[in-house]
């Protein structure tokens, strides 16, 4: 079609200009951030005559400890964005983590797990085999999703309960250790930190600025209106839940080698640590909105709050309790801010 | 006039009203919502045993007041008056208890429930024992159906309702409240004519009873069969009231936009070209068959027929949102198979499709992303990169060419006019280049400016050599617009006329077979 001929009517075009983008939403959870963090520094010299923030040692394990919920928590944005939800990565993250340590376990350890007889393998084959694991894993979410049209809900908790079945199936229940050098380096230092910054950089690039990125939020916002649109639903929503399997598996690779060995029950609960995450970075469970910078700043805000009660010595009994407080409430806080728009309306 | 809570409730006992004429009024409402003076020094006065009609462009304010007045919103200022005494309306519950019911426009139904526990709900009738007493329920539900003349199982679940058999169970709902004021929103914009019809008996028959009915309307020839009083609003401020036999429709459009629409449907003979789109023996089975019909470029092709008629079926078929049973598509000539939305687009096809709110807007993303979503197939992006300047330079012409009113391209689609709505959804396909436009309701639910500006462009379209496919329920709109008209009864094809001999009565007569 010639557009050219409506030039006429365009004399008294009322959109000025593209306009500006309003503050980024992320703004306000930041200043909460801050607001934790000084409301701890201040306790801490109240209470007990030590600073918070002061302490190098604190903030790396502190951002070591969330740097996996984090990873996690980028693929689950992107989840919640398409208004779905996975369960799934906990699990996952157990499964991954046992597959890829049976890989890199060496050769001088003589009773090895579930290959006895392996040879030394370069480092690139566990990681290759935990990410291609966590990848299929979100392949299968995304297919029963999209092609069966169960809801999400289920179809992830489907996966949550198999995948640490195969985790504790895989070694009847035993630790696998002794993982190489090679493996290892990748949990070492603030290595898991620097993946977690450049999974976060490429997410938000990704989400912001490509066509999976708008189909992702199109499909959230209204799913039929974005099928009219010539959007392939089903193969785009199985992309999206094969990336939230993908980066589960590259958290399970983490966890085992930053621990330096895999256990069945590692990444238990980070599938809900890790939507909290995303909730509280402004992650609409209704869908649709979300953006990366709001999850990482979510996933800091878990951390302060869970390395302050540890430095407060708050028990740890009370520290879950407050963590499912802490759930419920971001929750709340979603909804109230779905209402607000509402009524604008 | 302020009572004492004490005299207020003698008033109310004794049944004496002091002042008998209105049976309710509003003065001075005021309403503001973050951003926007929706209502400003507002008046309304409603007589008994009198249909009172709400005119006014989209935005207008005919909608919060009435939500006002049905205890939804809360007024900033001004004052309520049910039969002379004040009232203050806290929520919708207030407003039934003070006799005001309101039918909603979009339909607030329980789709798992049935019929009579939906109507009755928060006021089952009881057994003996506490229990829900169903027998009892279904057969006062089936009593008030008879009354208003409704043939409906009150034991059916909603969901297997019809669109237009819901609105009916919507219309029974707030009736059976018995209440003095029933106020209706749009309430024929989902249901036929024959239905249509039978409302209006209603209406009167309720009427006659002596209830003050509020009727808020887009269809000019409702508001002169149906309507004695009409108020007029335009930006959120009240324009006037007149008794309905004293003005004519000129009069009336003339109120709502503030200025003269001299011709409602701008068409134009142009060059007609070569066949675009063949359609042969087109089927979605259980649904509609041997569907045939050429479209032309630079044509109009009105589809008309009643709803239920399968017309906007095969308009979703042609666009491979359902794909087809059997029969051929044929584009300049050449056999094309579209089994997805994609493939269609791939081909130059567009579709509005006839539902905003679910199958057109992305509510909650911007102007801007709601207009490129359909063209970052094939158009503006590199290596999955999108091109942000492109598509803000293409988006910002659009939005100028369409004059759709936005602060700006950031601004959320779910905060403008459905006017405005629909020119963005317009956008969003005529940036994909289209040769063939189907268009299902293209102007349902937007007021007369929006109308004719979409009408305008239409024709625009169809001069620059686009096949038009438009689909409406407004007869004056099909007739107005189109070359050709094909029309459509249960599933099939019943008939063509041609723009010459088309009219109203041989319209349906062909849509009512």
């Amino acid at each position: 079609m010639n557009t050219d001929m409506l030039d006429k009517q365009a004399v008294t075009a009322p959109v000025a200009g593209i306009g500006k983008r309003r503050l980024p939403p992320e703004l306000s959870i930041f200043i909460v951030l801050i607001g934790i963090a000084l409301l701890f520094e201040l306790v801490g010299w109240l209470a007990i005559g030590q600073s918070f923030l002061l302490n190098t040692a604190r903030l790396k394990i502190m951002i070591l400890q969330v740097s996996v919920i984090g990873i996690i928590s980028v693929g689950v944005t992107q989840v919640i964005i398409t208004s779905g939800i996975d369960l799934s990565s906990g699990s996952l993250v157990g499964m991954t983590a046992m597959l890829a340590a049976s890989l890199a376990q060496t050769s001088q350890f003589v009773d090895r797990a579930v290959y006895p007889s392996l040879v030394d393998l370069p480092f690139v084959v566990p990681v290759v085999v935990g990410l291609a694991a966590g990848l299929l894993a979100g392949v299968v979410n995304g297919t029963l999703i999209a092609k069966t049209g169960i809801p999400p809900f289920i179809a992830t908790l489907g996966m949550f309960v198999s995948a640490r079945g195969i985790a504790k199936w895989y070694t009847k229940g035993q630790p696998v250790s002794f993982l190489s050098d090679g493996f290892t380096f990748f949990g070492s230092g603030l290595v898991p930190v620097v993946i977690f910054l450049v999974v976060a950089v490429i997410f938000h690039i990704l989400l912001r600025y490509t066509r999976y990125g708008k189909f992702t939020y199109a499909i959230g916002s209204n799913m039929q209106a974005a099928r009219v649109s010539g959007i392939n639903i089903q193969a785009h929503l199985i992309k999206v839940y094969a990336v939230a399997g993908l980066l589960a598996g590259l958290a399970g690779v983490l966890t085992a080698a930053r621990a330096q060995t895999a256990q069945a029950g590692m990444g238990v609960g980070y599938e809900f640590d890790a939507i909290t995450a995303a909730v509280i970075g402004g992650t609409s469970l209704a869908g649709g909105v979300g953006r990366i910078t709001g999850t990482v700043i979510g996933t800091l805000i878990l951390g302060v709050m869970l390395s302050g009660f540890t430095f407060l010595r708050i028990d740890a009994y009370y520290q879950e309790i407050i963590k499912g407080v802490i759930i419920v409430g971001a929750v709340i806080t979603d909804v109230y801010r779905q209402n607000k728009k509402k009524k604008k309306v | 006039m302020v009572l004492s809570p004490s005299t207020m409730a003698a008033v109310r006992k004794s049944g004496a009203i002091p002042n008998a004429e209105f049976l309710l009024t509003a003065e001075g409402i005021r309403k503001e919502f973050p951003g926007v003076l929706a209502l400003d020094d507002v008046q309304f006065h409603l007589k008994r045993g009198t249909v009172h009609a709400l005119m006014g462009e989209n935005g207008a304010g005919k909608s919060t007041l009435m939500k006002i007045l049905a205890g939804i919103y809360h007024p900033d200022q001004g004052e309520i008056r049910m039969k002379g005494v004040d009232i203050r309306l806290e929520s919708p519950l207030d407003a039934l208890e003070n006799g005001i019911a309101m039918i909603h426009q979009e339909l607030n139904l329980m789709p798992f429930m049935t019929v009579a526990e939906n109507i009755w709900i928060r006021r089952e009738p009881k057994s003996r024992y506490g229990l829900v007493d169903h027998a009892e329920m279904n057969r006062k539900t089936a009593e008030l159906f008879e009354r208003l003349n409704i043939p409906i199982d009150p034991r059916a679940e909603v969901r297997d309702l019809s669109v237009a058999n819901r609105q009916m169970v919507e219309i029974a709902k707030a009736i059976s409240y018995e209440s003095d004021v029933l106020i209706m929103d749009e309430p024929t914009s989902a249901i036929t004519e024959r239905e249509v019809e039978h409302l209006f008996h209603i209406i009167r028959d309720l009427k006659a009873q002596g209830l003050g009915i509020v009727y808020i309307t887009h269809k000019m020839s409702e508001l002169f069969e149906v309507a004695d009083e009409v108020s007029v609003f335009r930006d959120g401020r009240y324009v006037g009231t007149h008794a309905s036999s004293e003005v004519t429709r000129d009069d009336i459009i003339r109120m709502m936009v503030g200025r003269e629409i001299t011709q409602m449907f701008p068409k134009e003979e142009v060059p007609i070209g070569d066949v675009v789109l063949s359609v042969r023996n087109l089927t979605l089975d259980g649904v509609f068959r041997d569907v045939s019909f050429d479209v032309r470029a630079g044509e109009i092709l009105g589809v008309a027929g009643l709803v239920g008629s399968g017309r906007s079926n095969v308009a979703e078929t042609l666009f491979g949102v359902t794909p087809a049973s059997s029969g051929s598509i044929a584009i300049d000539g050449k056999q094309v198979k579209i089994d997805r939305p994609v493939e269609a687009i791939r081909h130059h096809m567009a579709f509005l499709t006839e539902d905003r709110r679910d199958t057109g807007c992305l509510l909650i993303l911007d102007v801007m992303d709601n207009m490129q979503v359909a063209s970052l197939h094939d158009q503006f992006v590199r290596g999955g990169f999108v091109d942000e300047k492109a598509v803000a330079r293409v988006c910002r012409d659009m939005a100028g060419k369409l004059r759709i009113k936005t602060p700006n391209l950031y601004e959320r689609v779910e905060n403008l006019s459905g006017g405005n709505q629909q020119k963005v959804l317009i956008g969003r396909w005529l940036l994909t280049n289209p040769r063939i436009l189907i268009l299902d309701e293209p102007t349902r639910g937007i007021d007369v400016g929006a109308k004719a500006e979409i009408h305008r462009l239409v024709t625009d379209l169809a001069r620059t050599g686009v096949a038009v496919i438009m689909i409406s329920s407004e007869l004056p709109e099909v007739l107005g617009m189109s070359d050709r008209i094909m029309v459509m009864h249960e599933g099939r094809v019943t008939g063509f006329l041609d723009r010459a001999e088309a009219d109203q009565v041989s319209v349906m007569d062909l849509a009512a077979r």
